[in-house]
């Protein structure tokens, strides 16, 4: 019943019971007025919601779309919020991520759609396995060995060739871990010859060793050669067991 | 009183000494005992502070006197019970045939050639204390002609030095050197040698008189500094040192201690540098080649390098003559890889000259450049070294030592007639003096290890 109706209706009663009133009639309740008609409210409906592009790398963003219809309420989740029916938003997740929208409207009713983002992490590196930090000057004491001659000879002997090799194989790791480093090869003789011979042995001793190892690869920039004669022994017996150890190479870090 | 006569007896000592001529040196001596001429000098007495360094004094004279190899010194339990000491206590004359118990014991001159003395020269002599000096009044005398007294004096001198040890030590060394120098000894005073000691905890270059007094050191590096050898003329000595990281050699004055300018080939090792004796060249060893050390020549300051020779071996210790200054010797592992000495003319030959066993080094020449001393195991096992002199024309050999410790680093004085080298037995090594036939051994180190020694001329 539309508002004037209504009024009308009450003016007409109205002057009903004006014109009862000489005469104390019977009053009659009218019928109250039919309650108003439900209004007719729509579902709210999502028309579309979807991220482009749905894979991307990690630090890239993806753009969201919706449309929603007949909601009041319409809300993303992950920490946005509250956006319009109708919108797009660029998110850029650190992981995969879904992202769940909700329209509702004032009935409660709603209803949701999912979006998902794929983000695309590159392979882990591969961490090497925990090693102890090792200075060059501790490698060469502990992986590179002293070449011990003959009697006035100046020759690698057969029975130190595996001693030069495993030699070649530390410097040349050595040299590649550490670029700067380099090595001093001092050359050393018994007490029997003469000082001064023996100063020229020695550094035959030097040189031959240094030869062989650039032969075997090692770097001949990274490695000088010494002689120290007979002037600074390791031992001072006389005795064959001493003379061996004195008629020797050493490697040390060069200063 | 006392003083007084003394001034006078020294003032008329004086004079008369002032007048006399030195004598010539003396032909064709008569040998008393063995060959060479016999020698009879009693201990000299001396007055006031003098006498405190008469013992020094005596020992030196008689010392220098058996040392030089010329003469004979005869045993002092030899002498007479009395003994002159100036001019004025001698008797002229030949003994009286009565008997000799009746003729003063040793104031006449002939007692001294009779036995059991049997002495040909005589000196007497006496120190006194003067202006607080040492003053030695000596003279010497031919016993054969003890007939005429004053024909028998060959001289009579004053001598002065400091009033202390030394002072005494050195004025015996001139008196005896007076002497010798009748026989056509050199003396060698003024000489010294130059060493390496290990004493102060590294080693460095010494220097010490000829007899081993006043030890020096010359540098003070703190680190190896090694085989020094001496210019013939004495003013320079070469050594090598690894101051400068790889072993280079160094040059220093011998009269102003202060080092000369050398350059040194970039080479990981050089050494062993010998000086000519014009001073126009050197010669040493190098690896600057990159092979084995080999000899070059160059200017001495170490420019203008030329290669000497090319071997595959190590070359090393050259010496060049002091007396030619052309042909030098070396040592080489050439041939078998055992040292070797060999000796290269001024055409460029080379001929060995040791018979290629052992390990043969360290040859140093005679100052005549006709012999040469050097170091060789030569019948011993390795190490072993022993002394040997050849002469280089005949390649006659003469052995030294035998077996007394390792012998090395000979060298010869300039008289040509000793030999300073360096005695190992048990840990350290010592520097001796000998002769050059192998007697008279004197030890003239004793601290730390001395080793190389070098015999450098009287500075000029």
């Amino acid at each position: 019943m539309t508002k004037r109706n209504a009024t009308l209706v009450l003016a007409a009663a109205a002057m009903v019971t004006l014109a009862a009133c000489h005469k104390k009639p019977v009053a009659q309740t009218p019928p109250p007025p039919p309650p108003p008609p439900p209004v007719q409210v729509e579902k709210p409906a999502i028309s579309f919601f979807n991220a482009e592009p749905s894979s991307i790398d990690k630090g890239q963003g993806s753009s969201l779309r919706w449309s929603v219809t007949n909601a009041t309420n319409i809300s993303l989740d992950q920490g946005i919020g509250q956006v319009s029916p109708n919108g797009r938003r660029t998110v850029y997740p650190g992981e995969t991520t879904t992202y769940t929208l909700t329209a509702s409207n004032e009935g409660g009713e709603s209803t949701t759609a999912t979006a998902t983002v794929t983000v695309n992490t590159p392979p882990p590196v591969e961490q090497p396995a925990p090693q102890p930090v090792q200075s060059a000057a501790d490698m060469l004491a502990g992986q590179v060995k002293d070449i011990y001659f003959d009697y006035d000879k100046d020759d690698i002997r057969d029975d130190q060739q595996a001693t030069l090799q495993g030699n070649a194989t530390a410097l040349k790791q050595i040299f590649a871990a550490h670029p700067e480093f380099m090595v001093v090869i001092e050359g050393n003789c018994d007490e029997r010859g003469s000082a001064e011979y023996n100063l020229a042995l020695g550094d035959r001793r030097a040189s031959k060793a240094k030869e062989a190892l650039v032969s075997l690869g090692v770097p001949a920039d990274k490695m000088r050669t010494i002689s120290y004669g007979k002037e600074r022994p390791v031992c001072t017996d006389q005795s064959e067991e001493c003379y061996q150890r004195n008629r020797h190479d050493h490697f040390a870090a060069a200063q | 009183m006392k003083l007084l006569t003394s001034a006078i007896l020294v003032f008329a000592a004086f004079g008369w000494l002032a007048a006399q001529q030195p004598g010539p040196p003396i032909q064709g001596v008569i040998s008393g005992q063995g060959q060479k001429p016999a020698i009879a000098i009693p201990d000299f007495r001396a007055s006031g502070g003098a006498t405190a360094f008469m013992a020094s004094f005596n020992e030196t004279v008689r010392s220098d006197i058996e040392n030089s190899g010329a003469l004979t010194f005869v045993a002092k339990s030899l002498y007479p019970a009395q003994v002159p000491q100036q001019p004025s206590d001698l008797i002229g004359g030949a003994l009286p045939p009565q008997a000799a118990t009746q003729s003063p014991q040793g104031f006449r001159l002939a007692d001294w050639g009779n036995a059991p003395v049997s002495a040909n020269y005589l000196g007497i002599g006496y120190a006194a204390e003067q202006n607080n000096q040492f003053v030695l009044f000596g003279w010497f005398y031919d016993v054969s002609q003890a007939a005429n007294l004053q024909g028998a004096q060959i001289f009579g001198k004053i001598y002065t030095g400091t009033l202390d040890e030394n002072g005494a030590i050195q004025v015996a060394h001139q008196y005896a050197a007076d002497i010798l120098a009748r026989f056509g000894v050199k003396s060698l005073i003024g000489t010294r040698v130059v060493f390496v000691s290990n004493r102060t905890g590294n080693k460095e270059i010494w220097t010490m008189n000829w007899d081993g007094t006043n030890q020096k050191q010359l540098t003070h590096f703190g680190t190896i500094s090694a085989f020094p050898s001496v210019s013939p003329d004495g003013s320079k000595v070469a050594f090598t040192s690894w101051l400068r990281e790889s072993p280079r050699i160094m040059i220093f004055s011998l009269v102003t201690n202060r080092e000369l300018p050398f350059y040194n080939q970039r080479a990981s090792m050089n050494c062993c540098l010998s000086l000519s004796p014009d001073g126009k060249h050197v010669i040493f060893s190098s690896t600057a080649a990159g092979g084995p050390a080999q000899l070059y020549i160059a200017n001495p300051d170490g420019s203008g390098l030329r290669r000497l020779a090319s071997s595959r071996s190590i070359d090393t210790e050259p010496k060049i003559n002091p007396k030619t200054g052309t042909d030098i010797v070396f040592v080489s592992g050439r041939g078998g890889g055992n040292p070797q000495i060999y000796l290269m003319s001024e055409g460029g030959e080379t001929q060995r000259l040791t018979d290629g066993t052992g390990d043969a080094t360290n040859p140093a020449w005679s100052p005549d450049g006709t012999k040469i001393a050097f170091a060789w195991t030569r019948g011993f096992e390795p190490g072993n070294f022993n002394i040997f002199i050849m002469d280089v024309v005949t390649r006659k050999l003469q052995q030294l030592t035998n077996n007394e410790g390792r012998n090395e680093n000979p060298t010869w004085a300039s008289d040509g007639a000793h030999i300073v080298y360096a005695n190992k037995r048990g840990r350290d090594s010592q520097i001796w003096t000998m002769l050059a036939d192998g007697t008279q051994k004197k030890q003239l180190t004793r601290v730390g290890s001395n080793t190389t020694p070098v015999w450098a001329p009287a500075a000029q």
